[in-house]
């Protein structure tokens, strides 16, 4: 019925997913250092907007060098493909400067729950991730990637990566 | 190019030449540390240089408008295209000379970037702002370094003093102006390096104190890295090492 037929760009417009549901499907995308914890929760994914019937994603950096950035793109375009997005453009945006005050509550809780202390603004962690123990100490500022710091608990004597605050 | 573009580019070309050779040369280390943790901190040093590089050398790029990319400039020039100061083309030496070279270059950086992150050219304060946050972690360790070596056990007191010896004559380089830089001045882009000194001899002098070790007293400085007059022996050879697949392989990718 032609009453009922919707141009072109309405059509395209109801078919688009929001981006509330690109950011849902993209909370199901791990970080590919740390596996239990998304891009979202890590707070990267900056803006989700769409431009007709393009799909457009800001993304900033962790760190300048990480080379997760580069295979976080990645993991992002197959994880939209999946979903049948095809036309989507990722733009790298460095301002604001990405800061672990973006990090979800569910993300830093997955973090501690996985070993790792989450970032604290006193600038070292609260706790020992493993026996929750108190008694610490900073083994090296830099760890295993460019967002950690290796620490010690000297109570149960783990090691354990403390992810940097900044 | 506009010579105010032209002078704006040869900036950028000094910023990014400076985290891409000093990143380079730190990376050598990576897997000959005296221990692992520092190995780890090394390769992650040079890791943020490099990543900084991308951003200094594509904005680079992008105001040249040639079309040509970071990975273009970083490894298609010539010795004579490059623009970073002697300090970082320096050999590592020993680990101590390293991190004291570390150091030098930290301070100066952290406080240069704390001064571009208020730049009148948007895309420079935001690399700035970003860089910042990273140069923060290395100012701290570089320092506390230093510290734990110049106040050491004798041999690492004397190694550190002579490294501040072999290396010191590098420092005044970071802090001559051009007239690139009165350009980059009269626009707001960049603060005037010699404006940089009190606030750097402040923080330097602090924490060598704190290591026990003596600036030399001479005022002599090295030139000729900062404006591609005369690079030192030893940036050819790093470039045979950077740039070699490149060379070898033109446009290889992966």
């Amino acid at each position: 019925m032609a009453t009922t037929r919707l141009s072109r760009r309405k059509l395209v417009a109801v078919m688009r997913p929001s981006p509330d549901q690109i950011r849902d499907w993209l909370d199901a995308v791990p970080d590919p250092e740390i596996p239990v914890i998304s891009v979202v929760d890590l707070g990267i994914v900056r803006a989700i907007h769409w431009e007709d019937d393009t799909l457009n994603i800001a993304i900033t950096p962790t760190y300048s060098g990480c080379p997760a950035t580069s295979v976080i793109a990645m993991d992002i375009e197959m994880a939209l493909h999946a979903k049948g997005l095809n036309k989507i453009v990722l733009k790298q945006q460095i301002s604001p400067a990405w800061s672990t005050d973006w990090l979800s509550e569910k993300g830093r809780a997955a973090l501690e729950n996985y070993g790792i202390a989450p970032p604290q603004a006193a600038g070292g962690p609260e706790r020992c991730p493993n026996c929750k123990g108190t008694n610490l100490e900073k083994v090296s500022q830099f760890g295993s990637t460019p967002c950690k710091a290796l620490w010690r608990c000297t109570e149960c004597l783990e090691p354990f990566d403390y992810f940097k605050c900044i | 190019m506009p010579k105010q573009d032209e002078a704006l580019f040869q900036f950028l070309l000094r910023m990014g030449d400076n985290t891409l050779v000093l990143g380079h040369r730190v990376s050598e280390w990576c897997g000959h540390s005296p221990v692992l943790e520092e190995d780890i901190a090394l390769a992650n040093t040079a890791l943020d240089l490099i990543g900084q590089t991308q951003f200094w050398l594509g904005l680079a790029g992008e105001v040249e408008g040639k079309e040509r990319s970071a990975d273009d400039l970083a490894f298609l020039r010539d010795v004579w295209d490059f623009r970073s100061i002697l300090l970082v083309e320096l050999p590592n030496g020993d680990f101590g000379q390293t991190l004291m070279r570390q150091f030098l270059f930290d301070a100066w950086q952290s406080i240069m970037l704390g001064r571009l992150m208020s730049s009148s050219e948007k895309r420079i304060a935001d690399i700035a702002e970003k860089a910042s946050k990273e140069v923060a972690y290395h100012v701290e360790r570089s320092a506390g370094t230093v510290v734990g070596l110049g106040d050491g056990t004798e041999e690492s007191h004397q190694r550190m003093q002579a490294a501040l010896e072999y290396l010191w004559p590098y420092v005044g380089e970071m802090f001559m102006s051009d007239e690139i830089d009165a350009e980059m001045v009269k626009r707001g882009i960049a603060p005037d390096p010699t404006s940089l000194r009190e606030e750097y001899d402040a923080l330097v002098g602090r924490v060598l104190r704190e290591a026990t070790l003596t600036i030399p007293d001479d005022p002599f400085a090295h030139k000729g890295g900062k404006t591609g007059k005369q690079h030192s022996e030893h940036l050819g050879h790093i470039l045979t090492q950077m740039q070699w697949l490149q060379r070898a392989y033109p446009g290889a990718n992966w």
